[in-house]
């Protein structure tokens, strides 16, 4: 999601960067460009958010829903690693009615996933969004669009995913690494914690090795982060976390057997 | 009056002169007279190719892991606690050996005291004790607490190079003649580096302890001129593209040079994957770096590097 202003400060880098690892991608503005961007009858700004993402999905399932399983917006300050999305991806049906993301709790009683942190729709998901605009079971009652979502989703009866790796610790984020890594004392939760449905861990724990997520991320960060994330690297370093390493040893063992 | 006048200018004109010769003489750094015929002056060291490792047995490998072992001598202030602080629980917990060496002694951390005010005393005496307590480590990596440093790159980098033989490596300044390893992006040294430089520390003329210049010489300046006396010449380290692996600035700083100089390559032509060194994060910064270099990871990409460093026991940051 992006908007004429900011294509050359912010959605340039990501052109260049983590967009090209997706299977497609679509830029949504209020703008038609060569950048390329879609053009929604939507004006910007905050308040306009929301219709803005009813719009988008609107025009993906006209246009483009049999090319792709699953389907994730993101903002234009968002640093996504894709491969790690798909690994989360991987354990989920696109078939049935799921919603994945970074999970809070108030306002919608099964709670919604964070618009900041980034958050996917599978296929039957995103169905399921249209019908509830074609039918008004789902409405633009608000214009904090990822707890309004969140609403026409639950309406909808679209399951939230829990995200988080087997060690339990997040992989998408609505704030940038600092704000969960650093060492912290025990203390009553943060401003940015307080909507978290998963009792949230400070420091290294806070975070799963095969991170999906970032927010609030330009520029430099943007570079900074995927140069971390894809070259930068000790050499021969064996990794504590290895979730698929024992199941690997136990089918040799059977195997042998 | 007239010739009074004059004697005192004549005077002070020579003593200008000699004054100034004299300085000039203290920071002149002489050229080496070849006492030694393989004076080879590489100026860079680059690390080998995979390719190149895999000519080696199994047990030739486990032969090298075993020899690189790094120790790292770590210049620390109580001044600079946070760094310090930092320091213990980021990235030296990698090297084989981390020893602090303190200028005084602080309640919250550990150190041996050195009980020594100026910096080139107390480099020289960390120099020193690290060698007469090498053990049977031959890598050296001597850093301020403001560089983070990734060991196993280091490792890498050194990996079949032999420590029997003087190296001085790191990122390479020029000033003048002299070719010096700049001190905030680490400064490695080879055992046998390390043995000549503790031995001419004991020539005076060569390698003072207190500067006769008029204007001192940085540390790092100083250790190139008393290396030079030995036949030791710094390197630049490099990986196997050329592309230095010893940084004085941090990744953003790079980055942010990257996206002026190659807009369409930014990380490309930054930075190497192989990096060593960065300089100039903040603390916060580095347990963030923590994360990123040991555990921030794209799920599926595999290496099949020729060799495996295990991560450091009871560390939960890496």
């Amino acid at each position: 999601m992006t908007g004429p202003k900011n294509l050359e400060s912010r959605t340039k880098h990501i052109r260049e960067t983590w967009a090209k690892r997706c299977n497609k991608v679509l830029y949504m503005s209020s703008v038609k460009t060569d950048f390329p961007t879609v053009e929604l009858n939507v004006s910007e700004g905050r308040d306009n958010l929301y219709w803005k993402t009813i719009r988008a999905f609107q025009y993906i399932h006209r246009h483009h829903l049999d090319e792709a399983d699953w389907f994730l917006k993101a903002d234009d300050d968002t640093f996504v690693v894709v491969d790690n999305l798909r690994y989360v991806l991987s354990k989920y049906d696109p078939e049935k009615p799921w919603y994945v993301g970074r999970r809070f709790t108030p306002f919608v009683s099964q709670g919604y996933m964070s618009g900041g942190a980034g958050y996917v729709l599978s296929k039957e998901a995103l169905r399921r969004f249209i019908k509830g605009f074609d039918t008004g079971q789902c409405t633009h009652f608000s214009t904090i669009e990822d707890m309004a979502l969140g609403k026409c989703m639950e309406t909808m009866k679209v399951k939230l995913a829990d995200s988080r790796d087997v060690k339990g610790r997040q992989t998408f984020h609505p704030y940038p690494p600092r704000y969960y890594l650093i060492r912290q004392q025990p203390r009553p939760r943060p401003w940015y914690l307080i909507y978290e449905h998963y009792e949230p861990i400070e420091g290294p724990g806070c975070c799963s090795d095969f991170v999906v997520s970032f927010h609030y991320i330009y520029g430099v960060q943007l570079y900074a982060l995927e140069y971390l994330t894809y070259h930068l690297r000790p050499y021969g370093y064996k990794h504590r976390f290895n979730p698929d390493e024992e199941t690997e040893l136990n089918k040799e063992a059977l195997v042998g057997v | 009056m007239l010739s009074e006048g004059g004697s005192f200018m004549k005077g002070m004109v020579m003593g200008g002169l000699f004054c100034l010769v004299l300085s000039f003489l203290g920071s002149f750094s002489p050229s080496l007279e070849s006492s030694t015929d393989d004076h080879h002056h590489h100026h860079h060291v680059k690390a080998q190719s995979n390719d190149e490792l895999t000519h080696f047995s199994d047990s030739q490998m486990q032969q090298l892991i075993s020899e690189v072992r790094v120790s790292c001598i770590i210049m620390v202030q109580p001044k600079i606690l946070v760094y310090w602080a930092t320091a213990v629980d980021t990235w030296s917990k990698h090297c084989d050996k981390a020893v602090f060496y303190t200028s005084e002694s602080s309640k919250a951390l550990e150190a041996v005291d050195l009980n020594e005010k100026d910096e080139w005393a107390r480099l020289r005496k960390a120099l020193k004790h690290a060698y007469e307590n090498a053990g049977d480590l031959r890598w050296f990596f001597v850093a301020q607490p403001t560089t983070f440093a990734i060991i196993e790159n280091l490792k890498y980098l050194v990996l079949t190079k032999d420590a029997s033989q003087p190296f001085y490596l790191g990122n390479v300044m020029k000033s003048g003649e002299l070719e010096y390893v700049a001190y905030d992006g680490g400064i490695v040294l080879s055992y046998e580096a390390l043995k000549r430089l503790v031995h001419v520390f004991q020539d005076e003329a060569k390698c003072p302890e207190r500067g006769r210049a008029l204007w001192k010489l940085s540390e790092e300046k100083q250790i190139a001129v008393c290396l030079k006396y030995t036949g030791v010449f710094a390197e630049n380290g490099e990986d196997v593209h050329g592309k230095g692996v010893f940084n004085s600035k941090s990744v953003d700083s790079l980055i942010t040079d990257s996206m002026k100089d190659n807009p369409t390559n930014v990380v490309e032509g930054c930075c190497s994957d192989m990096a060593v060194t960065f300089n100039g994060m903040s603390p916060n910064q580095m347990q963030v770096m923590m994360f990123g270099v040991y555990r921030l990871r794209p799920y599926g990409h595999d290496f099949h590097d020729s060799l495996t460093f295990y991560p450091p026991e009871g560390s939960d940051n890496d």
